[in-house]
């Protein structure tokens, strides 16, 4: 397997390196040494490859990430799988705020707890935290699953849209127009899916739903004094 | 942006390590905020003794000057230590007062950054990695230190406009982030009779935490007041004379990363200032919750 120190190559080559990889290379797997906290780590792939980072990362690893697999062997910085369309990435430890902001497709499992303004804003993708989340986190979430082992901080979904959100620990408190739903045999059907996904054993029968009230999606003309 | 570190020793052994281990965590910052740095250090103190830090912008006329008048000081000459365009006067502790009438009347150029029985503060114009050479930051001992490596957003890129700020004896704080009742803030604290030097919304913070200790509020809860009476961003990192403070504000969108083990404390903007800490593998890594205040002391 190839390995890449990152304190002797530098990130350019790492990512050039990452990025040309062909649709059928035969070299799958990859190791990134050395990371010590720096930026844009393993962004912008385009190939269905494994990569793992020995350390912890800075900010955007992981960016933009289509196929490719990649995972993380100790913390991420702000904005890990920022806009991922698909593959996998796993943070072994921790991931700092707005983790898999605006994601498409995809998964981003955190094994440790996410900061504020998880999946904020994500658009399909699916996000699994085996610890806590902060604040904000699902803010204006359009479409995709957030699964939390954890609690949740305050103004949960906030002004959110289609997307689901289950947490198994409790809520500090949910954002405008968020609410608890019901868990229909198709929710536990799909929970059971992504934890397996993830990798993460969990009961789906401890969690709670949540989602949009849909009180947000048109003007309301009782409350046009308020602009 | 900015950049922020901080550096508590709980291992007395390491002290002499300190100016290194902080100016390596400062540098690697510099691409946080390229306008200006400083370094506050904690160093050794001697009994019965102040240290003042000021600096010039005409050191070679300025020090010599000065050093004239504090020979005509009543008691014990105080003595002058420069490091290029600062200096620390060691004093008499009872000579304090008079030394800072000196440096207002006769002395209009010269500029207090800090004084305290521990407190250093260095900090000028230009990159980390000049302003830590100009100083000799990287020999400096001491049980903790603070550094900022600024990128300028509310007032004027200038030495008094770099932080860390030192509003009162032995303390400092620096800020990421920007303040938006500091005019109205400040006007209510020149009124309680404490002065700033400058329009900058930071030293407005490093004078609120001032009045609150003055009324006899501990830093920690100084710093707790602080989250109902600041308005704005913010992560501050908080120095006293045996203590080391951090506190997000609510929305705590600015980064902050804190690592401790039996050796240390440490405060990052980012992982990446950390990463040079001896044992920081095995160091407890986590990000500060918001408006929680943290707060360790000697």
């Amino acid at each position: 397997m190839p390995i890449i120190d990152l304190s002797e190559n530098g990130l350019r080559h790492l990512n050039e390196t990452l990025q040309s990889q062909a649709q059928g290379t035969n070299q799958q797997d990859w190791e990134i040494i050395n990371p010590r906290g720096s930026h844009a780590i393993a962004v912008g792939l385009d190939a269905p490859i494994q990569v793992t980072v020995s350390g912890s990362t800075g900010y955007y690893c992981g960016g933009m990430n289509k196929q490719a697999s990649i995972t993380v062997k100790g913390s991420v910085g702000p904005g890990v799988a920022e806009n991922m369309m698909s593959g996998m990435v796993v943070v072994e430890g921790d991931a700092s705020q707005y983790a898999g902001a605006t994601g498409r497709g995809g998964m981003l499992v955190v094994r440790g707890n996410a900061a504020s303004r998880c999946g904020i804003s994500m658009k399909g993708i699916d996000i699994v935290v085996e610890g806590n989340i902060g604040h904000m986190s699902a803010f204006m979430a359009q479409r995709g699953n957030l699964v939390v082992l954890g609690d949740a901080g305050e103004a949960l979904g906030d002004s959110l849209y289609e997307a689901r959100l289950y947490v198994r620990g409790s809520v500090k408190s949910l954002g405008a127009d968020c609410i608890e739903k019901e868990m229909r045999p198709e929710h536990l059907a799909q929970l059971a899916e992504l934890l397996e996904r993830a990798g993460t054993d969990a009961d789906p029968a401890m969690f709670r739903r949540y989602g949009s009230a849909r009180q947000l999606y048109h003007f309301n003309v009782d409350n046009a004094s308020a602009y | 942006m900015c950049g922020i570190v901080g550096l508590f020793l709980k291992n007395d052994t390491m002290k002499p390590q300190l100016g290194e281990l902080l100016s390596a965590m400062l540098i690697t910052m510099t691409d946080r905020g390229p306008d200006s740095a400083g370094i506050a250090i904690y160093g050794d103190e001697t009994a019965d003794t102040i240290k003042l830090t000021v600096q010039s912008a005409s050191p070679d006329t300025d020090f010599p000057a000065l050093e004239k008048s504090l020979d005509s000081l009543k008691g014990n000459a105080p003595t002058l230590i420069i490091r290029d365009t600062h200096a620390v006067i060691h004093a008499n502790a009872n000579q304090g007062d008079a030394i800072r009438e000196v440096l207002n009347t006769a002395h209009p150029n010269i500029r207090l950054m800090s004084y305290g029985q521990s407190i250093e503060i260095y900090k000028e114009v230009g990159l980390p990695k000049k302003v830590v050479e100009r100083f000799n930051l990287t020999k400096a001992s001491g049980s903790h230190g603070i550094g900022h490596t600024r990128m300028a957003t509310e007032s004027a890129v200038t030495t008094l406009g770099a932080h860390p700020f030192s509003t009162g004896s032995d303390q400092c704080l620096v800020h990421n982030g920007s303040l938006s009742n500091h005019n109205s803030l400040r006007r209510q604290l020149n009124r309680e009779g404490i002065t700033t030097q400058t329009e900058n919304d930071s030293e407005v913070a490093a004078a609120y935490l001032t009045a609150r200790m003055n009324e006899g509020a501990s830093l920690g809860e100084a710093l707790t007041a602080g989250i109902a009476d600041l308005d704005g961003f913010f992560t501050f990192v908080v120095g006293t004379r045996d203590g080391f403070g951090v506190l997000r504000d609510p929305i705590a969108c600015k980064p902050a990363v804190m690592a401790e083990n039996d050796d240390y404390v440490a405060f990052g903007s980012e992982y990446r200032a950390l990463v040079g800490l001896p044992g920081i593998e095995q160091a407890r890594v986590w990000e500060p919750e918001p408006s929680q205040v943290y707060f360790w002391s000697h």
